[in-house]
């Protein structure tokens, strides 16, 4: 058989730096370095590298790099490289091409294209290091109405409300998909941050159960791990219904993956394939949701906000719409610059809408609706810096997910191989020996670091803008204006261009 | 009407009040008698006066409460109009609905640094009973809704005082020449509050001037919000339309929300707009933890960022409200009966040199008085 | 005293520690110059492997230890901050203490030196390389 498909990268190895120590050899998973023995020489074999730099950032001597490979096609626009290997690499297979984390097409990012507004002269910036900057966030629905008891205490209804200490939690990335080193670096840096990280659907590993503090679980279509003690576990349970990479199906966990530990996890058999419906048999309508939203309260006693969880589609301000009236007391979104750890390429890349703009649409139109406070906002999906954070909350988000920030900071790098549970890394992959390069007591830290830096820029730009509570700075789309965009996208936007 | 006339006439109209937003500093003063003396208008004129470099004689208003004994239990609209057309218009819209008993030209005299007024008329109506037994809504709330209507929907009309036993008096120019031109030395009432206006834009617009009113609430305010936006965009959640895109008109709107519409007490209004650092709220007593936190997360997008300094005069009251870090001056003194708040105290001092106390209401601290026989405040 | 200790749940056994000791103890100031052309000098510290266990050991620098008692000329000897030393000056290469040590944590040197042992990188301000550049954090430098 014919193998039409040619390396995308060539590992570079400068021979005047190698000392030939091997670390390269014994770190990478996808077995690119070879030494051989006889000659004394390392070469490497360019059509197994995934770019995931494993070797390049642990090789002492600096001696390696990664480039992306000059071997081409007739240059056409139409018929790029990239479409002519998917087609090769069908007909060699005749399957669904998968891939991993976010789709790396060329969609606009509008968070790039919008600016954030500071003081000048008319009201003062407030400075951070010397003001009380407070970024306090409870996620829920609010009471509606207020009376004064003969004391002069107030009674309202009471709804179950999240507490965060920053905007920021961890988005939903299941024990399976990612390794349980992975997990524990998420809880306990919750833990730390005074934040949430998410179960996802694959159920709660048993030494997890100790950070039930700051843990939302999550409950998607496979049902996989759900049981009482697991609901009982969650601060939050959130009804997965889509992914903001693969919106209209569900999860796919390879069988590889399937270890003692997920199989009892998932309460799944080993070795199979755990495949979640693309729909929750259960919810084929908006008052089936309701149910189910119904059904969980009831099981937890009232004492959990139960989140749901969309992918952001065409449609997305009616279905928010919908489920505000659900019974649920947070809406989360997702968009289609998402991550996640296994998805069919297809989807990852065409279908779906940007964060931006279903944040946008889905905050005014519960406004407009008069149903704004009966829910959080919460927005995921291409989340990458504190400056995305402040711009989600000025379109009118409470919180964010961030889930690939996250995996970055515990050393993920975008290799998008995620399905193939190789990872170098120790994050997506369930294999002991990669698994234990993720030491939680490092990578906790790292996630603490990112947030908490995050967190001061956020108060640095709040500041500047004269604002010291993030209440102020929600919904304040004054604080924004757009650049380079059309009057449809600002006004979707429901924000001015600069200059205005 | 020649070229320039006619550019300047396009510019004035692009920055009027409601078509771009005006940063504005300012000052602000209001004095109130707990006894319910009546107290006469030209002292705010004169505060104000000392105050001149405060404003840039670019909006002055004042409100009295108490200055309509005869007509207490009616509705008094104070309405610019543009034309006689807006007149009309206005004016069978308020008969439709209302019994007017008396109406008139607001009397006013000419004064140097006073011009472009509109026409301001004077009303005084109770609402049509049968329509008070029709309405779904309750009474306050029908006239509100009138009000906004006529704002709205009736060109060249604007409602700019439409409380009981009160008024507001406004206009382009400096607060003391307004006060002059509406001959406020003809005034007396238990409180008044007055406001001038430094814009840093050239609104040449009598309704964007300050107080800003709806029903019996006023609010004079310095300052520049920064989470206005945020507030805007809550209230209109709630059917207020800001369509003058000021500070003081969405502060007015959320008192009135959360105080009219929803029943809380003046000094809670206080804790939803300024309210305490959680890192107070956490060393608290329980109850006083638990409901400050409560109406925190509530009511969490009425919470007000940026410098200001509000004075809210409501039927029977008054509030002075600084915002929680104190980012803008404002002092409060007493003698007697009488409480004095103003942006700088030359301005208390220069209508009552010797008052029993002064002092700086901390941030967030509000300094509400009421009258002494009338349950003023709910 | 604080000593240089593997955890080995979290040891790789990239051995890259091996090479950071070798880099350290040679005084070049760039990394490739301490490995002439690939040829590693023996370390101050090893990776065993077993098993799918991995291991780094080195010298304990023992509260006892043999190797001093038992040196013939007196090049061993503890310093200040308890690390036992070799003065090269004195060391004339019976390899009698390679043999004492219950660790095997004391291998024979390159051509500049007679034996090699952990020397807890007192020529880098007692900051072991190894545990610096340990990428698991696996290797810590505490107290026991």
């Amino acid at each position: 058989m014919i193998d039409y498909i040619q390396p995308d990268y060539e590992v570079v190895r400068n021979k005047d730096l190698c000392i030939k120590c091997k670390v390269c050899v014994r770190q990478c998973a996808n077995e690119v370095h070879v030494y051989d023995e006889k000659r004394d020489v390392l070469f490497a074999d360019n059509s197994k590298c995934v770019n995931c730099h494993r070797c390049v950032t642990l090789c002492p001597a600096k001696a390696l790099k990664i480039v992306k490979t000059d071997h081409c096609f007739k240059p056409s626009a139409n018929y790029t490289k990239e479409i002519i290997y998917d087609i090769y690499r069908q007909a060699d297979t005749g399957g669904v091409l998968l891939s991993s984390m976010g789709t790396p097409k060329d969609y606009p990012v509008y968070w790039d294209k919008i600016l954030i507004n500071a003081s000048q002269v008319t009201n003062p910036s407030i400075d951070p290091l010397r003001e009380p900057m407070e970024i306090k966030t409870f996620l829920g629905r609010k009471p509606e109405k207020i009376e004064y008891a003969a004391d002069g205490s107030i009674k309202t209804e009471k709804y179950p409300n999240l507490e965060l200490k920053t905007p920021i939690m961890f988005s939903a990335m299941s024990y399976g998909s990612i390794s349980k080193n992975a997990h524990m670096c998420l809880a306990r840096a919750a833990e730390e941050l005074g934040t949430f990280y998410n179960t996802g659907e694959g159920g709660l590993h048993e030494d997890l159960y100790k950070y039930s503090p700051n843990t939302i679980v999550q409950v998607a279509s496979g049902r996989f791990g759900v049981h009482a003690d697991y609901l009982e576990a969650g601060q939050a349970i959130e009804i997965k219904i889509g992914q903001g990479a693969k919106p209209g199906i569900g999860g796919h966990l390879p069988g590889q993956k399937i270890g003692p530990d997920v199989s009892r996890t998932r309460m799944i058999p080993m070795g199979a394939d755990a495949i979640s419906p693309a729909p929750h048999h259960d919810i084929y309508s908006i008052e089936d949701l309701r149910q189910l939203v119904f059904s969980l309260k009831e099981a937890t006693d009232y004492k959990k906000p139960i989140i749901v969880k969309i992918a952001a589609v065409h449609n997305i301000a009616a279905i928010a719409s919908g489920i505000a009236r659900s019974g649920a007391d947070v809406i989360a979104i997702d968009g289609m610059r998402g991550g996640t750890g296994a998805a069919p390429s297809r989807i990852r890349d065409n279908v779906g809408i940007p964060i931006e703009l279903a944040l946008a649409s889905v905050d005014s139109r519960l406004r407009e609706e008069g149903i704004r406070n009966n829910v959080g906002i919460v927005v995921g999906g291409s989340i990458r810096s504190s400056a995305d954070v402040v711009k989600a909350i000025a379109l009118g988000a409470d919180a964010v997910y961030i889930a690939t920030p996250a995996l970055l900071a515990l050393g993920c790098h975008l290799c998008r191989s995620c399905h193939s549970g190789k990872c170098n890394w120790g994050i997506a992959t369930q294999s002991p020996e990669l698994v234990r390069r993720l030491n939680p007591d490092i990578g906790y830290k790292r996630l603490v670091n990112l947030v908490t830096a995050w967190s001061h820029e956020i108060m640095e730009m709040m500041g500047g803008m004269g604002i010291n509570s993030i209440e102020a700075l929600r919904g304040n789309r004054l604080m924004l204006r757009g650049i380079g965009l059309s009057q449809k996208e600002l006004d979707i936007l429901g924000i001015g261009h600069a200059g205005e | 009407m020649d070229e320039i006339e006619q550019r300047l006439a396009e510019v004035a109209e692009k920055n009027r009040e409601g078509n771009v937003r005006i940063p504005s500093g300012c000052a602000i003063c209001g004095y109130f008698s707990r006894k319910g003396k009546a107290l006469p208008a030209v002292d705010a004129v004169d505060a104000m006066a000392y105050m001149h470099d405060r404003s840039n004689g670019l909006g002055g208003g004042f409100a009295g409460y108490g200055i309509y004994p005869d007509f207490a239990d009616h509705y008094a609209f104070h309405i610019f109009y543009d034309n006689e057309k807006a007149r009309e218009d206005a004016e069978s819209f308020l008969k439709l609905r209302f019994d007017v008993s008396n109406m008139e030209r607001i009397p006013t005299r000419k004064v140097y640094g006073i011009s472009g007024a509109p026409l301001i008329w004077r009303y005084f109506g109770k609402l049509q009973p049968e329509i008070a037994a029709h309405t779904e809504l309750d009474e306050e709330e029908y006239v509100c809704r009138s009000v906004i209507h006529i704002n709205t929907k009736i060109k060249g009309a604007y409602v700019f005082s439409s409380g009981k036993n009160m008024g507001v008096f406004k206009g382009v120019g400096f607060p003391e020449d307004v006060g002059e031109y509406y001959r406020l030395g003809d005034y007396k009432g238990y409180c008044w509050t007055a406001h001038g206006r430094y814009p840093t834009n050239t609104p040449g617009w009598w309704g964007g001037a300050h107080p800003f009113n709806i029903l019996n609430y006023t609010v004079v305010h310095n300052g520049e919000i920064s989470s206005y936006d945020a507030n805007r965009r809550f209230m209109e959640i709630y059917g207020y339309k800001c369509t003058l895109l000021t500070d003081t008109e969405v502060i007015t709107y959320i008192i009135d929300y959360l105080h009219r519409k929803r029943g809380l007490k003046l000094p809670d209004v206080a804790k939803v707009i300024a309210p305490p650092f959680w890192s107070q709220i956490e060393r608290m007593d329980a109850p006083e933890r638990e409901k400050l936190t409560t109406l925190r997360n509530m009511y969490a997008s009425l919470l007000i960022t940026g410098p200001f300094s509000i004075i809210l005069g409501y039927s029977g009251g008054m509030m002075a409200l600084n915002d929680r870090l104190k980012l803008r001056s404002m002092v409060a003194a007493e003698k007697d009966d009488v409480t004095y708040i103003s942006s700088e105290e030359c301005a208390i001092r220069s209508i009552c040199p010797d008052p029993d106390r002064t002092w700086s209401p901390a941030g967030g601290e509000p300094v509400i008085v009421e009258l002494d026989n009338k349950e003023g405040g709910r | 005293m604080k000593r240089v200790y593997v955890n080995e749940e979290w040891c790789l056994g990239c051995r890259l520690c091996e090479y950071w000791c070798v880099f350290s103890a040679s005084g070049e100031k760039h990394f490739p110059f301490a490995f002439d052309g690939g040829a590693k000098p023996p370390a101050g510290i090893r990776v065993e492997s077993a098993g799918g266990i991995n291991f780094a050991v080195n010298c304990r620098h023992c509260d006892d230890p043999l190797c001093m008692k038992s040196c013939i000329s007196g090049a061993l000897s503890r310093d200040d901050h308890g690390a036992i030393r070799i003065d090269k000056a004195k060391c004339v290469g019976c390899h009698t203490c390679i043999a004492m040590c219950p660790y095997g944590c004391i291998v024979s040197g390159g051509e500049s030196m007679p034996i090699k042992k952990c020397q807890l990188c007192a020529s880098r301000d007692y900051t072991p390389q190894c545990v610096s550049h340990c990428p698991a954090g696996a290797i810590v430098f505490e107290e026991e």
